[in-house]
């Protein structure tokens, strides 16, 4: 790629965040709000404190996780829409091996252990039941993930209601929170634990060389490009796909279980907060590109975060954010398209 | 109705589709157009029932220039076309797909449209139920209610595409009984086919096409011969035929079947030697593409046994032929076998056996400098490969072959390649057949066929040849047997 051309591409990234505001502060100007001051609330309400900044990153952990697993199911050629549910069964697991181990006497720490790895496997065997579908059954990825995702919230909130109901009555707020010997340590004062950072960097990373460096990534790439020539190349296309929708799973699972040890410390009816949704949007924008999850999935979080202050300061929904962020996805695919033909002119 | 075509002309890209075509039908012709795969018939047609538009020229019906915008249009004009495949509704009622397209108001007429119906399936002795389901009819019954349908809406030029392909002996005696009688009425047909004893049979004129231009008309009675020679051009001069033939067998197929939607191939027998070249030759469908890929694994067979260098590979999956040194090059290049968004590079890594979990890159690169120097590929390493030329994609394709190799399949090895690819592509398969590998390959080109092939199978409606000795056959008796004549009649 030349240098000029790098610098178009730039240029039409940038054309599409700046039609992306332009659209949400017409919206904005439609509800009679005042566009200025709402931007400036999502600003100061992510980066105005330290300690909002790290609530930004609370929420960045679970949503990177999501997104690098969605790496891969891309790479193959996958739409995992059911990544929602696979962050869930990711919590129900880590709860259930944490009911299970927390009178059992092992070492704290180890249960912690146990009970992510836990998540990860459940994540796993929920995206396999979207593979099966697809494979043998011949249920489009997006039909199959989106039932499951049904699935998934109904067993969440049967599990919260019946047999995992606090002492008493069951209630939305929960299942009865654990034992704080049981929660990912935090750092002093703050929500935010650096162990969370930890396996979201470290998932990042290895996807990424997985991606870049090995045959695995690469053979992963050819399924998701032209199924059939990677099949007449000897790639066993089918195994492959199983396997990218498995270790995406996992990678849910892993986001659903630090909500579980480090952020909710219970189980709750909404415990993906949407962020399987969200990382679809990230993934759709990086286009491939790994690394740039990272700083995409941090300005999305941003986005999250800052706009729960909406409501109290100005009286707007918080949904704002997801309005930018949705308008930020489809300027992005519109202005790719634009550059394309514009490419193809030139 | 008389039809008229004055020097119609139709480009896609840089391909001349339509080169100057002029065309007089007098009323009340049953007209047939003759010519291979790609000829430029179905453009023909289809610029004179509206599906597109010609570039240049003009089409005239009953002495009446027009200009025809649309098939709604073209109907509007009395010109109707039956497509090889029925464009009707299979989940609908008779009745319906014959109301569909009728012009009028928000509600139709049913009780009008049955008395209709009824009395034009008597003329023509059809029996049709208007209110069965259309998934229930056979293919000629659809293409009987295709034909009263254009009829009903007025058409007085009927094109029938390739009727007779996938219809019953008995309904095709019925079809042109049907068509016969429409000269009567001054209905004129426009019958296209690439099947020389149907033209024969039914045609009053024959017009010739090839590679987009009008090579000559005939009246009825027709030469064969002369047909033959049109269609496929009579001069053709082979260079010096080399044979790399060896000793031992490395594919042998007994009774082979094979069974898809629109035909039957029962009892193929064939016996392959190392280093020898098989050609397939055969119009466009008639069996060669599923018996090919039969030999590759890709494809089930329902009868008889494949063996790869005495191996019985019967029913085993593309994966396994392919460790038994079988390799299939499709001719949908980047839509099968070269992977569009990858660089040469990475290709040449993904052909290659394994090494490790990561990928050595300068290694890569290496091997693909090499290959690109070697096979003559006019790309880079990091060149994505949909950004290469056709020809140097297929050179792409040639060089990421492992070596050694037992069987390699082609389908149309070189079709679309300028000429000097051409002889490059078959330089490197012949060096291939030196070192042992047997190869088997669909052309359409018959000099292709008759200049690089030791053996020839020609295929006609999933009947397959003898192995036929190209040193001695002639390229008119190949054009014949690929029309559908001259077969023994046990093999019917």
């Amino acid at each position: 790629m030349t240098k000029n051309s790098r610098l178009i591409n730039l240029g039409f990234q940038l054309a599409a965040l700046v039609l992306a505001i332009l659209f949400t502060t017409l919206i904005l100007l439609a509800v009679g709000a005042p566009p200025l001051e709402a931007y400036k609330n999502i600003i100061s309400g992510s980066v105005g404190s330290f300690k909002k900044f790290t609530d930004v990153l609370v929420s960045w952990v679970p949503l990177l996780l999501t997104s690098t697993g969605l790496l891969i199911t891309f790479s193959a050629g996958l739409w995992n829409i059911g990544v929602e549910g696979q962050i869930t069964l990711g919590a129900i697991a880590t709860t259930w091996m944490l009911r299970l181990l927390q009178d059992s006497g092992l070492p704290p720490a180890l249960i912690i252990v146990l009970s992510i790895l836990g998540g990860m496997v459940g994540g796993a065997l929920w995206a396999s039941l979207t593979g099966v579908l697809k494979t043998f059954g011949g249920v489009n990825e997006i039909f199959g993930g989106l039932g499951l995702n049904f699935v998934a919230t109904a067993f969440t909130l049967w599990l919260i209601f019946g047999p995992w109901k606090r002492p008493g009555v069951g209630s939305m707020s929960g299942t009865e929170p654990f034992d704080e010997a049981l929660w990912l340590p935090m750092f002093p004062e703050l929500r935010l634990s650096p162990w969370a950072l930890v396996i979201a960097l470290a998932a990042i990373v290895i996807v990424y060389l997985m991606l870049q460096g090995t045959y695995f990534g690469l053979r992963l790439k050819a399924v998701g490009k032209n199924f059939k020539a990677a099949y007449l190349l000897g790639i066993p296309t089918w195994q492959y796909m199983m396997i990218s929708f498995m270790l995406c799973g996992a990678l849910a699972g892993a986001a659903g279980a630090i909500q579980v040890t480090a952020v909710y410390h219970r189980l709750i009816p909404s415990i993906s907060s949407g962020y399987g949704y969200l990382g679809l949007l990230v993934a759709m924008l990086v286009n491939y590109q790994a690394i740039w999850a990272v700083p995409v999935a941090l300005f999305f979080a941003g986005l999250n975060i800052g706009s729960i202050q909406l409501p109290i300061v100005l009286k707007l929904d918080s949904s704002l954010s997801g309005v930018l962020q949705g308008m930020l996805v489809l300027f992005v695919l519109m202005v790719e398209g634009a550059r394309q033909q514009f490419m193809r002119r030139s | 109705m008389q039809v008229e075509l004055r020097g119609i002309h139709k480009y896609f890209g840089p391909n001349h589709a339509n080169d100057n075509i002029s065309l007089d039908i007098p009323s009340g012709t049953i007209q047939g157009i003759l010519g291979e795969n790609g000829a430029g018939k179905s453009t023909l047609m289809k610029i004179l029932s509206g599906f597109m538009q010609a570039d240049g020229g003009e089409i005239l019906l009953d002495g009446k220039p027009v200009i025809i915008k649309s098939p709604a249009d073209a109907i509007k004009h009395g010109v109707g076309m039956l497509h090889q495949d029925p464009l009707d509704f299979p989940p609908m009622r008779l009745l319906d797909n014959f109301l569909l397209g009728l012009p009028g108001g928000f509600f139709p007429n049913r009780k009008e449209a049955i008395q209709d119906f009824n009395l034009l399936i008597r003329e023509f002795g059809f029996s049709l139920d208007p209110e069965s389901y259309v998934d229930s009819l056979t293919v000629g019954e659809r293409q009987q209610l295709e034909i009263i349908r254009l009829l009903f809406l007025g058409a007085r030029v009927l094109i029938l595409d390739e009727p007779t392909t996938g219809i019953s002996a008995a309904q095709k005696e019925k079809l042109f009984a049907t068509l016969k009688k429409f000269p009567e009425q001054a209905i004129t047909v426009i019958f296209v086919s690439h099947k020389l004893e149907d033209v024969e049979k039914l045609c009053d004129q024959v017009a010739v096409l090839r590679q987009g231009k009008l090579v000559g008309e005939a009246k009825s009675p027709f030469s064969t011969k002369n047909l033959v020679e049109m269609m496929f051009g009579k001069e053709i001069i082979l260079g010096a035929r080399q044979t790399e033939g060896q000793e031992g067998s490395v594919l042998t197929l007994s009774d082979m079947g094979i069974e898809d939607v629109r035909l039957k191939i029962r009892g193929a027998n064939l016996k392959v030697c190392r280093g020898e070249v098989i050609g397939l030759a055969g119009l466009e469908g008639s069996g060669q593409g599923p018996f090919l890929r039969a030999c590759a694994g890709l494809l089930r067979t329902v009868a008889g046994r494949i063996q790869v260098n005495g191996q019985d590979l019967t029913g085993k999956s593309y994966h396994i032929f392919k460790k038994n040194g079988v390799e299939f090059l499709p001719a949908a290049r980047l839509e099968e076998a070269l992977v569009p968004g990858l660089t040469l590079t990475e290709h040449f890594v993904l052909a290659e056996k394994q090494n490790g979990v990561f990928i050595d890159h300068e290694k890569g690169r290496n091997m693909a400098d090499e290959r690109i120097k070697s096979f003559n590929i006019k790309g880079l390493p990091s060149s994505q490969v949909e950004s290469l030329s056709g020809g140097n994609q297929q050179r792409a394709l040639l060089s990421l072959l492992r070596d050694p190799l037992a069987l390699v399949l082609i389908e149309h090895p070189t079709r679309g390649l300028d000429i000097e690819s051409v002889i490059y592509i078959w330089r490197k398969l012949k060096e291939r057949c030196r070192k042992g590998a047997a190869i088997i390959f669909i052309s359409s080109d018959l000099e292709e066929i008759l200049q690089y092939s030791d053996r020839v199978l020609v295929f006609f409606s999933g009947k397959v040849s003898q192995p036929l000795d190209a040193a001695t056959i002639t390229i008119e008796q190949l054009g014949q047997l690929i029309g559908g004549k001259n077969w023994p009649e046990q093999e019917a």
